[in-house]
């Protein structure tokens, strides 16, 4: 640990005088949260929905009424000729459009079973997904309501409540467990702090050993006895409590723009962010002992963080992936931070809880500091 | 091989030193010896094995075969004992820009393990010989070449090493910052400091108490310069060598190369020197060389380091 003290206070003065250092590291994450929080929404809503009404009485604005009330269609158009109706949707001015044929309320009337053309855009799968299960779902329940008030005139009914009310056979009880609003960003802010930490680690390490290796005072130091411990923690060290730092800065911000609680214990929450934060700065070490130069570095830490960002879980589920792909996934530290978060903080688990994500994190950390140590040792000699 | 001196009560001792890198024969069986207070200049193309030298005697690099040692200590059985009282300053500058003259030399204080008030004192004194003080707060990059130059050899000497390696340390500063390190170097070195320092000055070489001449890994030849200059093999028996001034001193280079009896001809600025056999007169040069220019003259010279060292990298060129 020669040289420890010696290292560690350069670090720090050159913290002092690099401000874009501190900027980078404490208040583009802030920005990043805050951004990226409230881009990144997956409750689809207000698709522009275009509407040919055909038949404009009574029940066919009432079918409108309903589909502009789930929220997920927003009425953008009302055209009177089929011709502009194909239009609006060919344009992309309509991801959805709704025909009502001429006849809708009479068929209805007459008890005859009256259709309703849906057209949707197919194109983004997620958002003609929603489309169509919201239409499906309105569809059976404006039936259902047809259906109950005619049982109700001919007193007949498939099932009562203890009340004797007239209700459906089979009723699901459902409960949004931990987040009840169904929040997405309750979903993706925690995740996000993991990736944020990752990213703005992974950068300032890798940079601040190459950046001495690009300069020569890497060199330099070699013909010092500063002993090759001493150089190593005095210079993560310094970026170790950076991150502690950076931590904090995102987690307040976490519970007091996105209120997202923490459900968890605060001591375990702090204590496994420890684990990651040094499993990065080990993935730091390892990238500053491959890149030559800071450009380098830059592109694999790139390398890093893409399969970081779109395999760990944070965006896409991993129970959705093919083999290959999940098995890449199981590699990258940062699934298990991911998952490790949502569970302290979204559903208080415990260490217990959460042991087995604990145990993959530790795996990770524990081979990729021995892996980036023996490296950055053997580039010493 | 002419090596003069090579005895093993040298400050820096080396014997035999051979490294490789895979195939690359780098060092090849290099031995030399620096007394202390010596200054001894190494020269050698881009290349040749210098660097590797000097990291190994720094016990950065272990040989992969022959002995070295620094002030006694064996650089194989404890590099770090040898680190801990020497200094090194690099050819490129290697200090932290964004630090302050002053951060830099306390960082160094630190590396070394200097108490607070031996720290003190150090810095007093190191700023005294390089005058680095009137820069105190000053950003390292903001310097200029050679003020950057002695804030690494201030750096370098922090500890009082006994022994200071310089690599190239007067590459591409100006003449004046080059001859005012070189008076810090000769006081250093009247102080009692062994320095080892790589240059391509020729100038440079002739100000050292010591020289070698490192080529493709090997040390031609090393010993003190008014030695080498009276080798035999530079000046065999029988050979003298002039100077020759002349109108058209290009054209009289290629005549003189052509002519019988003239051993070497190098152009040195606007003048000639060649060796030639002791039957050629000065006037039957003149006649040959530079004909009908009456104001061509020839003066007798002894010859220089780099009469020395191009003959020898020559001679060891057709050795081999």
């Amino acid at each position: 640990m020669n040289g420890f003290w010696a290292v560690l206070w350069k670090e720090f003065a050159h913290l002092r005088r690099e401000r874009m250092t501190l900027f980078f590291a404490l208040i583009v994450p802030s920005l990043q949260l805050t951004i990226f929080g409230y881009a990144i929404r997956v409750t689809i809503e207000n698709i522009p929905t275009v509407v040919l009404d055909l038949d404009g009485r009574q029940d066919s604005r009432r079918l409108v009424e309903a589909l502009e009330a789930t929220k997920t269609f927003k009425v953008r158009e009302r055209v009177t000729d089929f011709d502009s109706f194909r239009r609006s949707i060919a344009a992309g001015r309509a991801k959805v459009g709704v025909l009502i044929p001429a006849n809708y309320s009479e068929r209805l009337l007459r008890r005859e079973q009256a259709a309703v053309q849906v057209l949707i855009d197919g194109s983004d799968s997620q958002v003609a997904t929603t489309a169509q299960n919201t239409v499906g779902l309105l569809v059976t329940q404006l039936s259902i309501q047809r259906g109950k008030a005619m049982a109700e005139s001919i007193q007949a009914a498939v099932a009562r409540t203890e009340e004797g009310r007239l209700a459906m056979p089979i009723d699901a009880r459902t409960r949004l467990l931990f987040n009840p609003a169904l929040e997405s960003s309750h979903f993706f802010v925690p995740g996000l702090v993991a990736i944020i930490l990752q990213l703005v680690l992974l950068f300032l390490t890798s940079f601040s050993i190459v950046r001495e290796r690009e300069q020569g005072t890497l060199e330099q130091l070699f013909v010092t006895p500063v002993g090759r411990a001493g150089l190593m923690f005095g210079k993560l060290v310094p970026y170790t409590l950076l991150a502690m730092g950076e931590l904090l800065l995102v987690l307040v911000l976490m519970v007091g723009l996105f209120d997202v609680p923490i459900h968890g214990n605060l001591g375990l929450l702090f204590g496994l962010s420890g684990l990651f934060i040094v499993t990065v700065l080990g993935l730091g070490l390892l990238i500053s002992t491959i890149a030559q130069t800071q450009l380098q570095a830059l592109q694999f830490s790139f390398l890093v963080m893409l399969p970081s960002v779109l395999l760990s879980g944070f965006m896409f589920p991993r129970s959705e992936m093919p083999l290959p792909i999940y098995a890449i996934s199981t590699v990258l530290p940062v699934t298990y931070f991911v998952e490790i978060l949502r569970g302290v903080i979204l559903r208080g688990a415990d260490f217990a809880d959460i042991a087995p994500s604990v145990l993959g994190l530790g795996v990770c950390c524990v081979a990729i500091l021995t892996f980036s140590l023996t490296r950055f040792r053997k580039q010493l000699d | 091989m002419v090596n003069s001196e090579v005895s093993g009560d040298g400050v820096i001792c080396a014997e035999h030193l051979t490294r490789r890198f895979g195939d690359v024969v780098a060092l090849n069986d290099v031995s030399l010896s620096v007394p202390r207070s010596a200054i001894f200049g190494m020269l050698g193309p881009n290349g040749s094995g210098k660097s590797t030298l000097i990291r190994i005697l720094c016990g950065v690099l272990r040989p992969t075969s022959g002995t070295g040692s620094v002030l006694g200590i064996d650089v194989r059985a404890d590099p770090e004992g040898i680190k801990r009282r020497i200094g090194y300053m690099s050819q490129k500058f290697s200090l932290y820009g964004d630090l302050s003259v002053m951060e830099n030399l306390e960082f160094y204080a630190r590396i070394y393990g200097l108490t607070p008030e031996r720290q003190k004192e150090r810095e007093a004194a190191v700023l005294a010989l390089t005058g680095v003080g009137a820069y105190a707060n000053r950003l390292a990059r903001n310097l200029s070449g050679g003020w950057k130059q002695r804030l690494a050899l201030a750096c370098a000497i922090i500890h009082e090493p006994e022994v200071i390696f310089l690599d190239e340390p007067t590459a591409g500063i100006d003449p004046v910052a080059r001859r005012e390190l070189w008076d810090l170097l000769f006081e250093l070195s009247h102080r009692g400091v062994t320095m080892f320092v790589t240059t391509h000055y020729m100038d440079e070489a002739e100000r050292c108490t010591h020289v070698g001449y490192i080529y493709l890994g090997k040390l031609i030849v090393s010993g003190r310069p008014d030695e080498l200059k009276g080798l035999a093999e530079v000046t065999p028996a029988g050979t003298r060598r002039y100077e020759v001034s002349c109108a058209a001193p290009a054209a009289a280079l290629s005549r003189a190369r052509a002519m019988v009896g003239v051993r070497d001809a190098t152009m040195f600025g606007t003048a000639l020197h060649v060796m030639v056999d002791e039957g050629v007169s000065e006037a039957a040069l003149l006649a040959a060389i530079a004909p009908g220019d009456g104001a061509a003259s020839a003066r007798p010279i002894a010859p220089t380091l780099e009469d020395v060292f191009v003959l020898m990298s020559r001679r060891q060129g057709a050795a081999a």
